[in-house]
């Protein structure tokens, strides 16, 4: 790990004056993501403003239709939380099987959504739910804001504060993991809003991406084997030791299946 | 009151004496000592495979903040190059090409990993830093990352001087006789195989200290080993030059092995010649992406095999050829590993009556491959399993049925195999019957047709094999090319009072030695398990010892102590027929009881004890006082291990996971020492043999870059990738040691891998499939299941 100065400011104003004073800030939460990276010296960063200190990033609460969260929740607190359970089970078991314990009792919802892995979870969730990313400048729509591998539409002095998630008729999960990560190989994120049928497949590709074909599918029967004979061209998926690009594709089928299937 | 001690001896469940140290985090391992002054190493490494050195330019290290020191492979030129501890001869009689491995890069780099140079700082971190300022000017060169790109014609050349990449070609058994079986036999059926390629990981990565003594002249060596004794000969007197009685090593609390810290290697000749250099302790441990690229790796054979058989199944033949990495040096035993641990298995528990088998050891650049976890013969046994699985399936008679008909009889021992090897005892059908009904062999077919509703293909698989342990005699090895000999050494000394202290030449690093060399002693002196205290892992208390791999500890350690226990009792008989007035011819002993024979006259060990130390009335003319005895125990033959492990396993066919839902291994390992550190032994290793099955291969890409470096991409098997682990055993006793005892730490992994695979191919027998490669991962299965639904479709 490199020197850095280290911050802990106590408010979204302050932690962005660190941020916009200085290009080479990094703002850290769980850190189960940064952390690795700065041990590794894959990153060098001059300064870490801590938002753990940060009352308005915290909690999760339902307001109307929508499920709002804060960036500072963490996976243990979503998989827990009786609001979520309520509203979107899916979502609550979806942060419930991130990676173990440890993980889920330090990582973040922020933290992983800014993070933008295309291995990761939530940011299926994010886009077949439709949900809208609170920044501490704006408000971005799902669509926007996911950007491709570990990109998304954040400015570096931009904060992720909270995340709105409409509460669906239906939504439903299925992933395979990658063997030995357990971050995600391909999996699927099925929803039925008021807008529509949403589905977002993640993992497959070099970031999280919509699966039009299967939304209308989906649209029109709303079942299982509305998508069994869908199949997502490999061109462009991921390829590695792990699993072929076909293989992807195929999963994302599959994935895509179960999920209905796990959404009722 | 008369309190009756429990029993704590040969058959007991006692638990670990050692857990509680481990369990609440006191445990004292290399990284946890620390030395007044000490210093930080960290080792620079090639990130390329194959690379010239033309330069390397350490000023701005020299000149970094806290840096002490900053070496290169010009700074140790002077010192030998790290030994290779076994020499193999090539058929036409010559020895193997032995290529100098450099402590630091010489000029060249050979591997991802290759040490290149050390920066010694007052910390990790400013060592760290220094080491990204040190600029080298590699010429890069093409690189041979497999054993295919190695042989190729025009491939690069490794070492210089080095034909082909060719360490060695070898070879074992008649050849004429052989291919005259096979011209004869009814039936010949072939096969092809890799065995993957693995990293140890142990849990503790390898660690160093060197420390020095300006005032003696001593150096002391800190290390994660399993064989401090055989670090301290091969550093002391191949690498650095110190004499014994300069240099101790010392090999503390060691977090597992599995192979991997058996060998000598660079960072511990690096931290002992700079401490000596420095004045100061230097200490070197590794991280996690360290090891990877520099823990030896297990594994890697290509082999091509073909089997003779008679009309009625009867094995007539084998003929094997193998490749195997030796990867960019010869790790310390790394030539032995496929010759003599491996072709001399290939009969297993068959009555093969030939067997040919080449053996062609090959240079590439990728870390050095050596012993791992069973080394040699879970690459003997998933060939002769998969084989017999291929064999019945070709010829039709059951796959259980053609094992039986070829089984070595129990009455045939001992059995002299045509691959060198002769084997004492051994029970297979006994071992094969009861895995068979332990795991409901005969019911298999309703709880396939259960799985096939649930939309699962179920399979089952089983394997008979059979080990070698217990190495060995050194005579024996000397004779194949070992340069040390293979006893061990067992040093008991009762105490005054009667207590004991057992000083051994093993070295336990996860195995349980303390509290099962306690329960040797117990059982045969009468002490408490709590008085039996058990020292391994310093060349400054053990008179000497060659360490732990090959499930050798108890078979020879423990028969040393044994031996040495001999020499106790023999003495204190000699002080307790002086005491009692009897002829030592009289005095008999019972578990810590000297009594005259046929008299109500006894000694306890403890009067004899204190006698011997407080010899007022003793018979000083014939006998020294004190009671204290070492033993050097080599033993006479290998020791053999065998049973029969049984997989079931279930595929989910949309996405080609395989879940080992069952598992069964009855094992016969000798003689039981502790029941619940067998049973442990036995689960750690079936974990390892279903991770090397399903879940774990280092792979490399074609420019030699290790694509599983970190455990992002190398599978480790953990709890929920494994079944309930049903570990049961059935003895015949090992014949030639005075234990009866076989060996249980290597069984696990080397039963289950076949196992498990003829399993996965079972479960898809209606996909046209013959043979799965391991590790058999949902990409691959789901590749070989879409392919036969392609050809179906067509
Ligand atoms: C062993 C292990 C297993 C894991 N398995 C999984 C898994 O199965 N699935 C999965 O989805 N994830 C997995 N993760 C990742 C985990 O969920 C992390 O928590 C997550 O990726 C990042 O969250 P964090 O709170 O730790 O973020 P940090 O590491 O603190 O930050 C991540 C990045 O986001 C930035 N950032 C953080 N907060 C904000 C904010 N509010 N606004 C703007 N930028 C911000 C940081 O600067 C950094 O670049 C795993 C991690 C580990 C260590």
């Amino acid at each position: 790990m490199y020197d850095f100065a280290y911050h802990k400011p106590t408010s979204v104003a302050d932690a962005v004056k660190l941020l916009a004073a200085d290009p080479d800030a990094r703002p850290i939460s769980g850190g189960h993501t940064l952390l690795p990276a700065l041990k590794h010296r894959l990153n060098k960063p001059s300064s870490v403003v801590d938002l753990s200190g940060i009352a308005e990033l915290k909690g999760i609460r339902r307001e109307g239709d929508r499920i709002v969260i804060g960036a500072m929740a963490k996976h243990k607190e979503i998989a827990e939380s009786a609001e979520v359970q309520a509203a979107i089970p899916a979502l609550a078991k979806m942060a419930g099987s991130i990676g173990d314990i440890q993980v889920r009792n330090r990582g973040t919802i922020g933290g992983s959504v800014a993070n933008n892995d295309p291995a990761a979870d939530y940011p299926a969730a994010v886009l077949a739910l439709g949900a809208t990313v609170v920044t501490s400048k704006r408000r971005i729509a799902a669509d926007e804001f996911f950007q491709g591998m570990f990109t998304t539409a954040l400015q570096p002095d931009e904060l992720l504060v909270a995340i709105e998630f409409p509460v669906p008729q239906r939504a439903g999960y299925a992933k395979m993991r990658n063997p030995a990560s357990r971050y995600v190989m391909a999996g699927a994120f099925v929803a039925k809003i008021a807008d529509g049928v949403r589905v977002a497949i993640n993992g497959a590709g070099p970031g999280v991406f919509r699966q039009k074909a299967m939304e209308a599918a989906l649209s029109a029967n709303w079942s299982p084997d509305a998508v069994a004979n869908i199949k997502q061209p490999a061109d462009g998926l991921n390829s590695d030791i792990h699993g072929s690009a076909e293989y992807r594709a195929h999963l994302v089928t599959v994935m895509a299946k179960r999920a209905v299937a796990d959404a009722g | 009151m008369n309190v009756v001690a429990p029993f704590e001896g040969i058959g007991v469940s006692v638990k670990r004496k050692e857990d509680l140290r481990f369990l609440s985090g006191r445990g004292q391992y290399t990284d946890d000592i620390v030395r007044p002054g000490q210093t930080y190493a960290y080792i620079l490494r090639s990130p390329h495979a194959h690379a010239r050195i033309n330069r390397i330019d350490t000023a701005a290290a020299q000149a970094s903040p806290g840096v002490v020191a900053v070496y290169t492979g010009a700074d140790l030129a002077a010192i030998g190059g790290l030994p290779c501890g076994w020499q193999i001869h090539n058929k036409d009689g010559s020895p193997m090409a032995e290529p100098k491995h450099p402590v630091l890069a010489e000029g060249k780099v050979r591997h991802v990993g290759d040490p290149v140079a050390v920066v010694i700082a007052d910390s990790r971190e400013r060592a760290k830093d220094a080491a990204e300022t040190i600029l080298v000017d590699y010429e890069v060169l093409p690189a041979a990352a497999t054993m295919q790109a190695a042989l190729a014609p025009g491939a690069p050349a490794i070492h210089d001087g080095i034909a082909g990449n060719l360490c060695y070609d070898w070879h074992i058994g008649d050849k004429a006789v052989n291919d005259a079986a096979f011209a004869a036999a009814a039936k010949v059926v072939t096969f092809e195989t890799t065995n993957n390629r693995l990293v140890p990981n142990a849990m503790e990565p390898r660690a160093a200290i060197g420390d020095y003594d300006t005032t003696t002249g001593e150096h002391t060596l800190f290390t994660t080993s399993q064989n401090p004794h055989v670090i301290r000969l091969l550093m002391g007197a191949f690498v650095l030059q110190i004499p014994e009685s300069k240099l101790r090593v010392v090999a503390p609390d060691v977090g597992g092995g599995f192979g991997s810290k058996i060998y000598h290697y660079a960072e511990e000749a690096i931290v002992t010649w700079a401490a000596a250099r420095l004045g100061r302790p230097v200490k070197w441990t590794a991280d996690r992406s360290e090891s990877f690229m520099s823990d030896a790796h297990g594994r890697d054979h290509v082999t091509k095999a073909s089997l003779a058989l008679d009309a009625n199944g009867k094995i007539l033949a084998l003929r094997v050829h193998t490749q195997a990495n030796m990867g960019a040096y010869l790790s310390t035993f790394a030539p032995c590993v496929p010759t003599y641990l491996y072709a001399t298995l290939l009969a297993g528990v068959y009555t093969t009556p030939t067997i040919y088998c080449e053996v062609k050891a090959v240079f590439t650049n990728t870390v050095p491959v050596d012993a791992y976890r069973g080394a040699g013969r879970p690459e003997a046994t998933f060939l002769l399993e998969r084989l017999m699985d291929v064999a019945a399936k070709e010829t039709g008679i059951d796959r259980v049925e053609l094992r039986r008909r070829n089984f070595i009889p129990a009455d045939a021992f001992p059995y002299q195999t045509p691959v060198a090897l002769q084997y004492d005892s051994g029970d297979y059908q006994s071992t094969l019957d009861e895995a068979l009904a332990t795991a409901d062999w005969a019911g298999f077919e309703a709880r396939r047709a259960e799985a096939a509703r649930r939309g699962k293909l179920r399979g089952i698989g089983v394997s008979t094999y059979l080990e070698a342990c217990g190495i060995a005699p050194s005579a024996v090895v000397g004779s194949l090319g070992a340069r040390a000999g293979l006893y061990e050494v067992g040093t008991i000394r009762v105490h005054p009072t009667g207590s004991v202290t057992v000083l051994t030449g093993a070295h336990s690093h996860g195995q349980g030695h303390e509290t099962t060399f306690a329960q040797l002693v117990s059982d045969r002196l009468g002490v408490p398990v709590a008085q039996v205290d058990v020292v391994h892992g310093d060349t400054a208390k053990i008179p000497f010892g060659m360490g732990t791999y090959g499930s050798r500890s108890l078979a020879v350690g423990g028969s040393a102590m044994f031996k040495a226990m001999d020499k106790i009792i023999a003495k204190g008989k000699k002080i307790a027929a002086h005491l009692m007035e009897a002829s030592v011819d009289d005095v008999e002993f019972d578990r810590g009881t000297f009594r005259v024979a046929g008299t109500d006259k006894t000694k306890s060990l403890g009067e004899i004890a204190l006698t011997a130390y407080v010899p007022h009335n003793y018979p000083i003319e014939e006998i020294e006082p004190g009671l204290d005895e070492t033993a050097f125990y080599d033993p006479k033959n290998f020791t053999y291990p065998g049973g029969c492990h049984i997989a079931e396993v279930e595929i989910d066919p949309d996405t080609g996971r395989v879940a080992v839902v069952q598992f069964t291994a009855v094992d016969d390992v000798g003689r039981v020492i502790n029941p619940m550190i067998v049973e442990g032994q036995v689960q750690g290793g079936v974990a390892q043999g279903i991770g090397q099955a399903l879940l774990e291969h280092a792979v490399y890409d074609t420019n030699g870059q290790l694509l599983s470096g970190s455990m992002m991409d190398y599978t480790m098997p953990r709890a929920d990738d494994l079944p309930n682990v049903g570990v049961a055993t059935h003895t015949t006793l090992c014949t030639h040691n005075p234990l009866g005892v076989k060996g249980c730490g290597e069984v696990g992994a080397i039963g289950s891998p076949p196992a498990v695979i003829n399993a996965v191919v079972d479960a898809l027998r209606d996909y046209g499939v013959s043979h799965v490669e391991m590790p058999a991962t949902p990409d691959r299965i789901w590749g070989i299941i879409n392919a036969g639904r392609k050809m179906a479709a067509e």
